[in-house]
């Protein structure tokens, strides 16, 4: 099963080698992994992403609470939430495809972030299956280069849930 | 505020944390540590270890025989790798170490400079937090936090990693008196509400057992154990680490259990319908490792301070997380004052035939010693009063099987990960933590090929230490195995050459002894115990002797190898 686990974390050197470490000490892949600072600058959001059967997250969990630097987990998969992702896509514009690519463009709300000779350059975010989607559609004009930021995730706010631009 | 150098800093601090003796080598990176450590003569102690990982050895040596952190101080590169070994068994068995390693200077990191090495990433796994120190006035908190964190909890190892500059740098000494870290909060008490479903379990229980574990020795817990076991009338079992935990000489104990425990012990842990577990981990040798099949009738409660232990092997009924000492206090305050221990007696006499069907045995005719007689005999002799630290390998489990623990700390040996290499000098660390007790290093003719250099150590120290070195010319247990699951092909498990044991001893400076027949043995080690200083005893053992019982690896409790005659 995927799941999405969100951790505040010390913001310090080594912290995210930790994390990862009892992933590949144990032989498990991580999908996505994601870190930035949150509001306060001594600490740091890793939002990470792998698959793994329940008996294995609990005792990933389990150690990761373990951890000095860790200062408290969330597996969020039970939870409501948002989910989000972003994606840089350097795509072929041949004059014959430079229309259909902005319109798709704009159906998928992306932004052009670039525009070449011969390639567009398109932002996109949203869940894993619209970044995926938009992907696909966009495969028969030729991908040159794509980036992706991975999962960033939240909790819904309970008592607002369900109102923002979410839901797209 | 007293202006100095890190290097000073690092002394004021162990001072102040009540360390007074330090395991250590000297080195490029650390010299400046060691130039001014002579200033500090008369509070702290070095003990010049002759290799790292020695030196890492009888620091965790010394912090199992007393409960106090054991520390160690080397240089950095090749220095800080050898300690890694060290660093693993500690973390297997949750002893507390604190690594301090000298560095490059920082603006060197990463450059590949001459005995650099990435401390900090390579001990990442095998420690329970490192540090790498950026500022000399960061030191002195850093260091409180190590102990902190190495002594709290379960216990572990820390590693501290000084870059020369940092050694270097003067700045004032402030020495915090409070440690709080936000993302680090060690239960202590178990949840009221669990404690109190454990009371209902166990009073409901008619075949309870207590599966202890090095926990308990950790968390000082013997009087509490001891009441709770009497007050319920509830058999005790141990682990290897639990070993001396809980008095052996007390009726409900039921000895060893697991893949070389006895056959009452894995027998009633099997048919019993309550396994209370107390600081111990489910390790695959204390279960057999056929985690499906341990224990099918039984619910099972599991205390422990690591919550990363709870379901990890075997799933748990009723967990209480914290402090084996403090939870069995609440247990003992939640029980009630009258308990109705009818059912118990039928209980115990099974457990009892089962002890009497297949009790702990040895058989020494003929001219071989047996290792196992070896041992009985050194029980005796010492009257189960010493601190017995043992190698790794087959004499390993007939220490564990043979020798009498009645106190904690008396049985010290490497469990976890079986570190051959960990008996001697660990043994020393023992010894100076523990000055006025009988230490005696159990160890094979493998075993002490590993660590051998420290009789150096030893020697110069002019320690009170005595050495059995049981020689059967072979790995012992890589034999037993090629014996029983490997049709005897003995590849590669007989040492065709072999030091003289005795004479290497006297070339150390040592006293060595030796016998090779059983009416010597005796003796010889009245001899060798009584002998002061260093005292290396070789007894010539058989090395067809197999240790029985035996689950075979990822076998059931109750599927037990008795005796030769099973093997076929």
């Amino acid at each position: 099963m995927r799941h999405t686990i969100s951790l505040f974390v010390d913001n310090e050197s080594g912290v995210l080698s930790r994390v990862a470490g009892l992933f590949s000490a144990r032989g498990f892949n991580i999908e996505s992994l994601n870190v930035a600072e949150t509001l306060d600058p001594d600490t740091s959001r890793i939002t990470l992403v792998t698959t793994g059967d329940d008996f294995i997250i609990e005792q990933v969990i389990k150690r990761f609470n373990n951890m000095v630097n860790v200062i408290w987990v969330d597996d969020l998969t039970e939870e409501t939430r948002v989910e989000r992702e972003m994606i840089l896509i350097r795509v072929e514009a041949k004059q014959a495809t430079r229309a259909e690519i902005l319109r798709m463009a704009d159906i998928f709300r992306a932004k052009v972030i670039d525009v070449g000779a011969e390639s567009y350059t398109l932002e996109l975010t949203g869940d894993k299956e619209k970044v995926n989607a938009f992907m696909e559609l966009l495969e028969p004009m030729g991908i040159k280069e794509i980036a992706r930021t991975g999962t960033v995730a939240m909790k819904r706010d309970a008592k607002k849930s369900n109102t923002g631009e979410d839901k797209e | 505020m007293a202006r100095m150098i890190g290097a000073e800093m690092f002394f004021e601090t162990l001072i102040e944390e009540g360390i007074d003796v330090i395991f250590g080598l000297p080195g490029g990176y650390v010299l400046k540590v060691y130039d001014v450590m002579p200033k500090f003569e008369g509070k702290i102690k070095h003990v010049l270890a002759r290799h790292e990982q020695g030196a890492t050895h009888m620091a965790d040596g010394y912090a199992r025989a007393s409960g106090k952190p054991g520390v160690v101080l080397c240089t950095s590169g090749p220095a800080a790798t050898n300690t890694v070994t060290g660093i693993a068994t500690a973390q297997m068995d949750s002893s507390p170490i604190v690594v301090f390693t000298g560095q490059v200077p920082l603006p060197y990191l990463g450059s590949d400079a001459f005995q650099e090495a990435d401390h900090i990433g390579i001990t990442r796994p095998c420690t329970k937090h490192n540090y790498l120190v950026r500022k000399a006035k960061d030191l002195p908190k850093t260091m409180k936090e190590a102990f902190y964190i190495a002594s709290s909890g379960r216990p572990s190892p820390v590693l501290v990693d000084m870059p020369k500059d940092v050694i270097l740098e003067e700045d004032e000494l402030v020495i915090p008196k409070e440690i709080s870290l936000r993302g680090y909060k060690p239960p202590t008490k178990g949840d009221p509400n669990q404690i109190q479903k454990a009371v209902d379990m166990i009073l409901k229980s008619k075949r309870p057992i207590i599966f202890g574990g090095g926990g308990l020795i950790h968390s000082n817990a013997r009087e509490e154990l001891i009441e709770f076991a009497h007050r319920l009338e509830v058999p005790v079992t141990s682990t290897l680490m639990g070993l001396g935990a809980y008095p052996q000489d007390d009726p409900l104990y039921v000895h060893m259990l697991g893949m070389h425990g006895s056959y009452a012990a894995n027998m009633a842990v099997h048919s019993s319908d309550l396994v209370i577990s107390i600081g111990a981990r489910f390790d695959d040798r204390a279960t057999g490792g056929n985690f499906d099949e341990f224990s099918p009738d039984a619910e099972i409660i599991h205390i422990d301070i690591d919550p990363s232990t709870i379901d990890k092997n075997i799933v748990v009924h009723c967990p209480i997380l914290g402090d084996a000492k403090l939870v069995l206090q609440q247990l003992l305050e939640a029980l009630p004052s009258k308990i109705d221990l009818a059912g118990r007696k039928e209980w115990l006499a099974q457990i009892n035939e089962w002890d009497e069907k297949h009790p702990m045995s040895y058989n020494q005719t003929g001219d071989k010693v047996l290792t196992t007689y070896v041992i009985d005999t050194l029980s005796k002799v010492t009257e189960d009063d010493a601190i017995i630290v043992s190698d790794v390998g087959q004499h390993q489990m007939w220490v564990a099987q043979f020798y009498k623990f009645n106190y904690p700390r008396t049985h010290i040996t490497s469990g976890g990960l079986g570190t051959m290499g960990f008996g001697f000098p660990a043994a020393m660390g023992a010894k100076f933590a523990c000055p006025d007790k009988q230490v005696v290093c159990v160890c094979g003719d493998g075993s002490f090929q590993m660590n051998m250099q420290e009789l150096a150590t030893a020697v110069e120290h002019k320690m009170d230490l005595k050495i059995l070195l049981l020689n059967n010319r072979h790995h012992g247990m890589v034999r037993q195995w090629q014996t029983m699951f490997f049709e005897g092909n003995y590849s590669a498990s007989y040492f065709e050459v072999l030091p003289d044991f005795v004479m290497l001893a006297e070339s150390f400076g040592a006293k060595g002894i030796r016998a090779d027949k059983p009416e010597q043995v005796e003796a010889t080690l009245k001899e060798g115990l009584s002998t002061e200083g260093v005292v290396l005893m070789e007894i010539m053992v058989d090395c067809e002797e197999l240790v029985y019982p035996m689950i075979a690896p990822g076998g059931a409790m109750n599927d037990m190898i008795l005796g030769a005659v099973d093997v076929a």
